[in-house]
Formats: structure tokens, C-alpha cells, sequence
């Protein structure tokens, strides 16, 4: 569904992803892992169309995405929610889940939806008036997932939904992210450093060192990989 | 207490007008951290080309206040075309260039835009025609506040609650909002940020003029300088109020005008631009973000 082919993305003259190439079948979950500054967020940016890779091609369903401006690509069905959560902090909780279905018309469906985010996450019901920016960190990434999720992704990449946050709290998230991925077989690409979280929750994984793919295999294997072990499960 | 009154309905007809004209410094430097220096020339195009069109619609004998209201609505659509094209001009092939650039290029159009005034028009001042009749209803007041400053302060306040109604309520303002928090965010919900950016252009340039037209019929002539310095207290408005803040600016632009009226008429109005700039530096000396600024936090 998703195909990114050679992809070479440069942030000035630094070049930060080198000959990346990744495919994505629908309905999959699949993990990109890898330690801080191989490439992984930029590989986000630019399926998204923030940072546009300067050759390669990014296939969505066989069309080119690559050059795309970002907000097209939205209404394409890829959704992201970003490193750090990037709520809007002086928009209320409501408002942010609004602004997630901003490409939308039918205002019907984005009701209906309001009402399933906040039976996922019913914490956001209670937070509904509030700024965005007086959430704790947890409460944040839900927001983040619940306003990705209002523009009914087809594909939904998280950069580091376990950044910074509780164990439990960790544990809840994966869960709906499987939950989000059986129910509305929504294809998912997660960036984590938390190889472990991310590769028991995935179908697929790919390792990335220094802006190059350096693995690519089935979840299982790569959790049993001695090389995968040492450097990224601390085992 | 005649001359209290006096002096601060005048404070607040200038106050309102500098924060008129501070809305659109702020709304553009909230969302692209640019001082828009080209900003006050809008206001002054904005007053001319109201001149032009109350000098044909007086050919065609109309009068008043619907020339008043015919010159000010096609002054701020043309008004609209500069800002948007200013902004397409000018800015945003420096999208994404180090902030010194567009501030640069900001400083060029202002020259640009007053030079062409004075070559397609004229250097002199010229009579503006006074299209704010006296009221007959305002007459047991008319030694506190006249019909016109009525007229602009009327003006000024719809105008603000309409802008107000826009940024909160509508789907353009709450992605204004957005793009103004997080511009790479609000790209990834599928705003067209571009687009955004020229909405507020649009907008601020729209404002000014209103601005424009409405002090140019209360003082009664224009010329191609007088951009610079309402450009320059509208600007201290906003500073003065906490640039980025759209209430900042209206707070920031009645305090100027309070202060300038107040100490031209208690003191003295030779020292009335010493009082505007002092209290400038007293503000941004105790307050270096403005009244109503927020220190902008710094996350790593």
C-alpha cells in the first residue's frame, strides 16, 4: 500500500536518510526501530511531505506522493502523529479533535467520531474545555492519537507514542493502538525506541542505523536476533 | 471634568485606530514572526485610494456618508489585493530563509510602496473631503466627543467583534489559531498553511484600511508619508501590548492613545511623542513581553 523506494532526504547538505526503502501492506503494523538520530523521525517528514526526499519515490497505492504538499497528503489518508505529541496548546481538547477532522465536511460523521475517540480514551470527555497545553504528557498522546485518528487515517504513523511516558500508561496505548488497527484495519508505521514495546505489538520491523535500513524481518525474528538483542533489547 | 472627559474620548478614538492598525502587525507577527514594515504603507494606499473614489463619487454628486462608505469598502479591497500580493511579493519567496531577509525585503516594500505613491501621485499633501457630517443627535454632546470620532469608534468596535467572532469561531480562525501554535503541525492536519498566511495578510491589510480612511476624513488630508508614522505607533501598540496578541494589540493601542491625549493636554503636545516612546521603554522595562505577552517558553 505504502512503498517508499531509495529515498535520500538532506537537511541542508547533511544528508539524513540514505537509500531508505520500506513497503507497507495494508492492515499491517509494522516498526521502524532504531536509536536517536538514525533517520527514523525524518523518515516521518518525509512520507508526510515536510521534509520532501530530494530523489527516490514514495508510492501511495501505486501513485507518487513524492513533492506533494503536506496538507494534499493528509487528505490522502496518511496521518501522523508527531515526536512529542505537538498538541496545540492554547486550542481546547475539543478544539484539537477538530482540527484533526479539518479536511472534513460531513459534520455527522466527525460528531460520530468525536463520540469513539472519547469512548477510546474517556479521559478526553472530562478534559473536553480545557486548553490542550494543561494536559499531563499521557493525556497528551491520547489527544495526539484521538486528533489523528478524526481524519480517518488509512495509514497512521506514530513517531514515539512511549516517549517520556508511565509504564502503565505505555501499556494502555499500545493496547488501542492494536485495538485502532483490528477494528477499523487501519495500516500502522511506528517509530520507537522502545524496540521491545514496539516489536511485540508489530507484524513487521525494519532496523535503521545512520539514515540506512540495516534489518528488515518478521517481528519474531528480529525480537530473537542476537545483533537486534545486544544493541537495541539490552539483553 | 469637561476636559477629562474631552481628552479621553479623543485618547480612545486615536487608541482605537492605532489598534486597528497594531492588529495587523500582530496577526502577521504571531503567525511568521515578521515585523511587517510595509505594513503602514497599506494604510496610507488605503486613504488614497478612498481620496480618489469620494473625488469621482462627488463628480456623480453623491454625498457623505455613502461616499464614506463606498470609498471605504473598495479602499480596503484594493487594500486586500496589496497585502496579498505584498505577502506573495515579497515574503514568501523568503519562506524558510534566515529572519533578517524578509525583514530586509519588509523595509524595501515600505520604501517601494511610498516612492510609487509619490511618483503616481504627488509629494504635497492633499485635502481630504470631510465625510462625517455632524450628527443632529450629537449636538448636547459635541463639546466632549464629535460625530466623527462617534463615527470611528463605532466603526473601530464592530470591526473588532467581527475580527474576534472570525479568529474564534470560524474554521479559518481556528486554523489561524493553529497554524499561529505549531505551523508544521497545523500542515500535518491538513492545513494549507500558505493559504492561512495569506488570509492574514489579507485580513491585517483590510484593517489598516479602515484605518486609513476613517483618520483620513477626521484630519482632513493625505499624503504619501503619513504611512510611516501611524506604521510607527501602530507598531508600538503592538509591542507595547505584547506582539503575537491580538487582545495586546487593542489593550497596547488605547493606552497609546490614552497617554499621547492626556499628555498633550495636561502637559504640553509638544512633548505628547515623548510620553508615547517613554512609556514604551517604561513597559518593555518592566514587562519585556508587553501587557498582555507571553514569554515564549523555550522546550528542548
Amino acid at each position: 500500500m505504502l512503498k517508499i523506494q531509495n529515498i535520500q532526504t538532506f537537511y541542508g547538505n547533511i544528508q539524513a536518510l540514505k537509500d531508505v526503502s520500506i513497503e507497507i501492506e495494508e492492515g499491517e503494523i509494522v516498526a521502524l526501530i532504531g536509536a536517536n538520530g538514525a533517520g527514523k523521525t525524518t523518515t516521518l517528514m518525509s512520507i508526510c511531505g515536510i521534509s520532501p526526499p530530494r530523489s527516490g519515490d514514495i508510492l501511495l497505492d501505486g501513485d507518487s506522493i513524492k513533492g506533494v504538499a503536506a496538507d494534499k497528503i493528509v487528505q490522502k489518508g496518511i496521518v501522523q502523529v508527531p515526536e512529542g505529541r505537538r498538541i496545540f496548546p492554547d486550542l481546547t481538547v475539543q478544539e484539537n479533535l477538530e482540527m484533526g477532522a479539518f479536511l472534513r465536511k460531513n459534520k455527522r460523521l466527525i460528531q460520530q467520531d468525536l463520540n469513539y475517540v472519547m469512548t477510546l480514551f474517556p479521559i478526553l470527555e472530562k478534559r473536553r474545555t480545557q486548553l490542550g497545553g494543561t494536559l499531563s504528557g499521557g493525556e497528551q498522546q491520547m489527544l495526539a492519537i484521538s486528533r489523528a485518528l478524526m481524519a480517518r487515517p488509512r495509514v497512521l504513523l506514530l513517531d514515539e507514542p512511549s516517549l517520556g511516558l508511565a509504564p502503565l500508561i505505555i501499556k494502555q496505548i499500545f493496547e488501542i493502538i492494536r485495538k485502532i488497527n483490528k477494528e477499523s484495519n487501519t495500516t500502522i508505521f511506528l517509530v520507537e525506541q522502545n524496540a521491545n514495546q514496539a516489536l511485540k505489538l508489530a507484524d513487521r520491523g525494519y532496523v535503521m542505523e545512520n539514515g540506512r535500513i540495516t534489518l528488515v524481518d518478521s517481528a519474531d525474528k528480529l525480537l530473537a536476533n542476537d545483533d537486534v538483542r545486544k544493541a537495541y533489547l539490552g539483553i | 471634568m469637561e476636559y477629562f472627559l474631552q481628552l479621553f474620548f479623543s485618547g480612545l478614538t486615536r487608541g482605537s485606530i492605532y489598534a486597528l492598525i497594531a492588529l495587523g502587525y500582530t496577526m502577521v507577527y504571531g503567525i511568521i514572526q515578521l515585523i511587517n514594515f510595509a505594513h503602514g504603507e497599506i494604510y496610507m494606499i488605503g486613504a488614497f485610494v478612498a481620496l480618489i473614489v469620494a473625488g469621482v463619487c462627488t463628480i456623480y454628486g453623491l454625498s457623505g456618508v455613502s461616499i464614506l462608505i463606498l470609498a471605504g469598502v473598495i479602499a480596503v479591497i484594493y487594500a486586500c489585493a496589496y497585502g496579498y500580493t505584498l505577502e506573495k511579493v515579497a515574503y514568501r519567496p523568503l519562506r524558510g530563509a534566515p529572519r533578517l531577509a524578509p525583514l530586509i525585503s519588509a523595509i524595501g516594500m515600505s520604501i517601494f510602496l511610498q516612492n510609487y505613491v509619490l511618483l503616481a501621485q504627488t509629494s504635497d499633501f492633499l485635502p481630504f473631503p470631510r465625510l462625517i457630517p455632524d450628527f443632529a443627535f450629537m449636538e448636547p454632546v459635541a463639546h466632549i466627543i464629535g460625530s466623527p470620532e462617534l463615527v470611528i469608534l463605532v466603526t473601530t468596535v464592530v470591526t473588532m467583534i467581527l475580527l474576534t467572532l472570525l479568529i474564534k469561531k470560524t474554521r479559518v480562525g481556528k486554523a489561524m489559531r493553529a497554524t499561529q501554535q505549531d505551523m508544521n503541525m497545523a500542515r500535518l492536519v491538513g492545513v494549507n498553511v500558505d493559504r492561512i498566511i495569506s488570509m492574514t495578510f489579507i485580513i491585517g491589510s483590510g484593517l489598516a484600511a479602515i484605518g486609513g480612511v476613517l483618520v483620513a476624513s477626521y484630519i482632513g488630508q493625505v499624503n504619501f508619508y503619513i504611512g510611516f508614522l501611524a506604521g510607527v505607533k501602530a507598531f508600538t501598540a503592538a509591542v507595547l501590548g505584547g506582539i503575537g496578541s491580538i487582545p495586546g494589540a487593542v489593550i497596547g493601542g488605547l493606552v497609546l492613545g490614552w497617554a499621547e491625549s492626556f499628555a498633550a493636554g495636561y502637559i504640553s503636545s509638544a512633548y505628547e511623542d515623548v510620553f508615547t516612546f517613554g512609556l514604551l521603554v517604561l513597559i518593555l522595562t518592566l514587562r519585556p513581553a508587553g501587557i498582555l505577552g507571553k514569554a515564549r517558553k523555550q522546550k528542548v
